[in-house]
């Protein structure tokens, strides 16, 4: 039986002892100490801080407590983590050492570009690489998260649409979408206009002929869709909204399908992102730091913004290129995500062609399987089936599960915490009742589908049989279920230490 | 000979025993099969181009080849912030980050298995909040620029108005940014004057250009360029009596002496996390901190995740939770006030080790050796002929201004590079009108010998 460390640990305000010490600087040299009262005499009383209630406690005392927390969290190296769209794979320990590296952390970004010529290899090489995977002109590094660069994306397209002398303020979303695209649309200052999907799960043409107009800036579209089902009428979606004059942006978060087999730039897709920490393995870090780089059609080039990372054959050295008149403005401060892009490199050397592809192929094989087994399931159906494959995801509806049992989406997704595995996505996309979104990835065998599989059997049987030990779920987890409108009530909403001294109960 | 691709070490699902039987499962022959529904004129025909697949020591020695390539700290002496700053890591901050259960984990979408990160970040938020005197801290932004972009359309919620009004001597990089983020909901950014002589906010200016189109203004102190403003109070009292929002960007590490932008009535905050506990890494990734007061209108104005405190439903434990979900784009979809899901979480997490490990006693201790090397290192650039520094009479901190009144700063840079020397950040583009000016940045990595060389070399490149 799964139990998940249950640590009573204090807040780390409460274990704080006047006078513990975690941490001492060096000394400070006598020529500087001696400078130290004179410089504080001249900022103005009213200027110094008076008090400052930061804890005190020792080196010891902190690696215990954040070791406890760290025992508290689920992650990859404990299990299957199969969250929808996320694509949770395993990230290779020797990334993490590269990316520790102090050739990698100690660069600043302001140096002289002679002393950053190896950075800059490093992002000039991977350019091409990511150009050749998805198939795409040029990239930028910038882009801190796949929002981001979703925000980009918008701006490019709102720029290169004005240099044409238009003004298209709508980018069409399907009702499918990741929450992102409408919210970084919205952002941009695009409306959006959403297309239903048809009864295959994919964009509905009809409808799209219908909201494609001369007004359409773009089109946003994740293929394999959050259904896990690739829009097979790519070449025809693309048609409809190049006839408009419209462009078309690619959501890279399930790129992890496709990798080796087909690429956006040749579906038509003019703007794309990725997500390299979903699809090239750089670890999520409980939610980020991750990167999201932005590819572009040669139309798109000059729109890109500064600086771009280049070579200079002449003088054989890479350098940052900042002349970019036409370019949209900064969204960050510096060149993207660095670090990140070290793993992302290293994974994608090691990889290799054929490596890429036999992770997407490896991925959508375990996805298949985990379906074929988990559709025999009772309570369980199967939305949009037209009886093709799915990529690497796929979307239950357990909807007959609730209606039976009053055993919801959410309480399968609790109880399968008590077993040691992490629950889908649920709940999304919108489009489905009591949705199940699952991605396995290629790092799941088939011994640990198979489980998985086993699990969610057994507790669709408790629904049935036993419903209240479903919905008290979990049982095994640090805590019992959470109250999350407790969590966010005006009332008793607690964001910071600071707030609970104040009186707001929190717990 | 070529490396073994299949099985792949890193493809758990790679054995032909397990293909095999799924594939069977499946009723099909070949995992072709399985993109059948992909039209064939776009399946490619070719595999990609690309170099690989390399093993383990293989893609070790390419990638560590190609880095070494780079010249950084402690080879060299870096004299460079301007928006990262490399301060020392303590061990036990990167021990922590690297704990796989951490690093491994996603958003806390199945709380109940996260709270380890859950209560790390409410940490993070609480220690942030201790030290802005502020009392709700968000989980973490990609950056200071991104940050301010952020603040800038809150205020434009809490206002419906359209000015952010900014000081002339704000970082660009963070002004370009927040015009980027604020442009696409039609607002604009509106300059005021600061002092030539000691870089303070002109007052009178402030009061003509404020008005009721104000939305925010926004104030940085220590500024970018290191001079401390002294007029926060009097900004304040504008800002509020124009109801429009104090946004204050603040270096953190000046905290620890320096009066906390909570008290000084600031509605918002915005600042640079990332000297606590991460590293430069070549600008990215950094550390956002955005925090404002506990107001619920400007709560639900908030961007991306925040962390809250509650119970179970059995109200039996207290547990850890993000909060106030109905915000986030994964919810509210277009009406989300921001896009912003994926953050910077294991940088907080960084953070939130180096508050708990250098606590109460030691980031005064840190702030106060910034304070003294700035102050020595002033006093002992000034003693060089040629020079101006710093270019406003006023306290500084961390970072300062050094003019070269007989030498272009490119050039003076350039040279000083070959002394092993990163000498600041040249601000004749982003400043012209301060002449041939560098902006350099001293921390507590930086010893009083590293700062000597840095003096004695310059004087002898300037006669």
């Amino acid at each position: 039986m799964y139990r998940q460390s249950r640590w009573n640990e204090p807040l780390i305000f409460k274990i704080s002892r006047e006078g513990a010490i975690g941490h001492v600087l060096p000394a400070l040299e006598k020529e500087i100490f001696s400078e130290l009262e004179e410089a504080l005499s001249e900022i103005p009383k009213e200027m110094r801080r008076k008090e400052l209630n930061l804890p005190e406690v020792s080196e010891l005392e902190v690696i215990r407590h954040f070791t406890r927390l760290s025992q508290m969290n689920y992650g990859i190296s404990l299990g299957i983590y199969p969250l929808g769209s996320c694509t949770m794979k395993y990230s290779p320990i020797i990334n993490e050492k590269l990316a520790s590296l102090k050739s990698v952390q100690n660069v600043h970004p302001l140096q002289n570009q002679r002393t950053t010529q190896g950075s800059l290899e490093l992002l000039y090489k991977l350019e091409k690489m990511l150009r050749e995977i998805t198939g795409m002109h040029k990239f930028s590094f910038i882009p801190a998260a796949g929002a981001q660069g979703e925000f980009l994306g918008c701006l490019m397209m709102k720029a290169y649409h004005k240099e044409h002398g238009e003004k298209r303020r709508k980018l069409i979303v399907p009702d499918s979408a990741h929450g992102t695209n409408p919210a970084s649309a919205e952002m941009a200052g695009l409306e959006v206009d959403v297309v239903k999907s048809d009864e295959t799960g994919c964009v509905d043409i009809e409808e799209l002929k219908k909201i494609a107009t001369e007004e359409t800036a773009g089109l946003m579209l994740t293929n394999p869709n959050t259904l896990g089902i690739f829009e097979r009428n790519i070449e025809e979606i693309v048609q409809i909204i190049h006839d408009v004059g419209g462009l078309l942006y690619y959501d890279g978060a399930n790129l992890n399908a496709i990798m080796g087999k087909v690429r956006p730039g040749d579906m038509g897709f003019d703007v794309v992102h990725l997500n390299v920490h979903k699809t090239f393995s750089t670890p999520h870090g409980g939610g980020g730091p991750g990167a999201g780089p932005v590819g572009i059609k040669k139309e798109l080039q000059e729109f890109l913004p500064a600086p771009t990372v280049e070579y200079d054959s002449a003088t054989n050295s890479y350098y940052l290129d900042y002349d970019r008149p036409k370019a949209v403005g900064k969204i960050k401060m510096f060149f993207g995500n660095f670090s990140v892009y070290v793993k992302t490199y290293a994974y994608i050397l090691m990889m290799g062609a054929e490596g890429l592809r036999l992770a997407a192929e490896a991925s959508v094989l375990g996805s298949n399987y985990l379906l074929s087994k988990l559709r025999e399931t009772k309570g369980v159906a199967v939305p949009f089936d037209s009886g093709e494959p799915r990529k690497h995801e796929f979307v239950l509806s357990l909807s007959k599960l609730a209606k039976d049992t009053g055993v919801r989406a959410l309480d399968v997704a609790k109880r399968l915490l008590d077993h040691g595995v992490h629950a889908p996505i649920t709940n999304f996309p919108l489009i489905i009742d009591e949705a199940f979104m699952i991605e396995p990835t290629e790092s799941e065998t088939r011994r640990e589908l198979d489980n998985f599989a086993k699990i969610m059997s057994e507790i669709i049987d408790e629904a049935y049989n036993e419903p209240k030990k479903v919905l008290g779920a979990p049982h095994n987890t640090s805590v019992s279920r959470i109250n999350e409108a407790r969590a966010s009530h005006p009332k008793t909403l607690c964001l910071s230490w600071r707030m609970h001294k104040r009186g707001s109960r929190g717990a | 000979m070529k490396n073994k691709v299949f099985p792949h070490p890193f493809i758990a699902n790679s054995t032909i025993t397990d293909w095999k039987s799924m594939l069977c499962k499946l009723r099909i022959k070949n995992i072709q099969d399985l993109y059948s529904d992909i039209p064939i004129k776009f399946l490619l025909k070719n595999k990609l181009n690309l170099t690989g697949p390399l093993s383990e020591l293989e893609a070790f020695r390419h990638v560590s080849r190609i880095l070494s390539k780079n010249r950084s700290y402690p080879d060299m002496s870096v004299f460079v912030g301007a928006g990262a700053w490399l301060h020392y890591i303590p061990a036990a901050v990167s021990e922590i980050i690297s704990r796989s259960e951490f690093l491994t984990s996603y958003t806390q979408y199945q709380p109940e298995a996260s709270q380890g990160m859950l209560m790390a970040l409410f940490e993070y938020q609480s220690l942030v909040a201790e030290l802005l005197e502020m009392d709700v801290v968000s989980a973490s932004m990609y950056d200071w620029a991104t940050a301010l972009g952020e603040a800038g359309r809150m205020s434009e919620r809490l206002t419906k108005r359209r000015d952010v009004v900014i000081p002339r001597f704000v970082s660009p990089d963070r002004r370009t940014t927040l015009q980027t983020y604020i442009d696409p909901i039609g607002m604009k950014t509106v300059e005021i004057a600061q002092s030539r002589e000691n870089g303070q906010i002109v007052l009178e200016n402030l009061k003509e250009k404020v008005s009721s189109d104000t939305a925010a203004i926004y104030l940085e102190n220590p500024s970018y360029l290191g001079f401390l403003e002294t007029e926060i109070d009097a900004v304040a009292e504008i800002s509020h009596d124009a109801g429009a929002v104090f946004i204050m960007g603040v270096d953190l590490t000046s905290l620890g002496i320096i009066r906390p932008p909570g008290d000084f009535g600031a509605d918002i905050v915005v600042g640079e996390g990332q000297p606590f506990g991460n590293p430069v890494n070549f600008g990215g990734p950094l550390l956002g901190t955005l925090a404002c007061k506990n107001d619920m209108a400007m709560i639900r104005a908030m961007p991306g995740r925040i962390i809250s405190m509650t119970t179970t439903v059995d109200e039996m434990q207290r547990a850890f939770v993000m909060s106030l979900q109905t915000r986030e784009q994964h919810i509210r979809r277009r009406e989300a006030t921001s896009n912003i899901c994926t953050n910077n979480t294991l940088c907080a997490l960084a953070s939130a080790v180096y508050l708990s490990l250098l606590g109460k006693s030691g980031i005064r201790e840190l702030s106060e050796h910034i304070l003294a090397k700035t102050k020595y290192a002033i006093k002992k650039f000034s003693s060089i002929d040629g020079v101006d520094v710093p270019l406003f009479n006023a306290p500084h901190f961390k970072e300062f201004t050094i003019r070269f009144n007989h030498r272009h700063a490119d050039d003076v840079l350039r040279e000083l590079l070959e002394a092993k020397i990163c000498g600041g950040k040249s601000l004749v583009s982003e400043f012209p009108g301060l002449g041939e000016s560098v902006l350099t940045c001293v921390t507590e990595l930086h010893s009083k010998q590293q700062i000597d060389n840095y003096v004695s070399t310059l004087d002898q490149l300037l006669r």
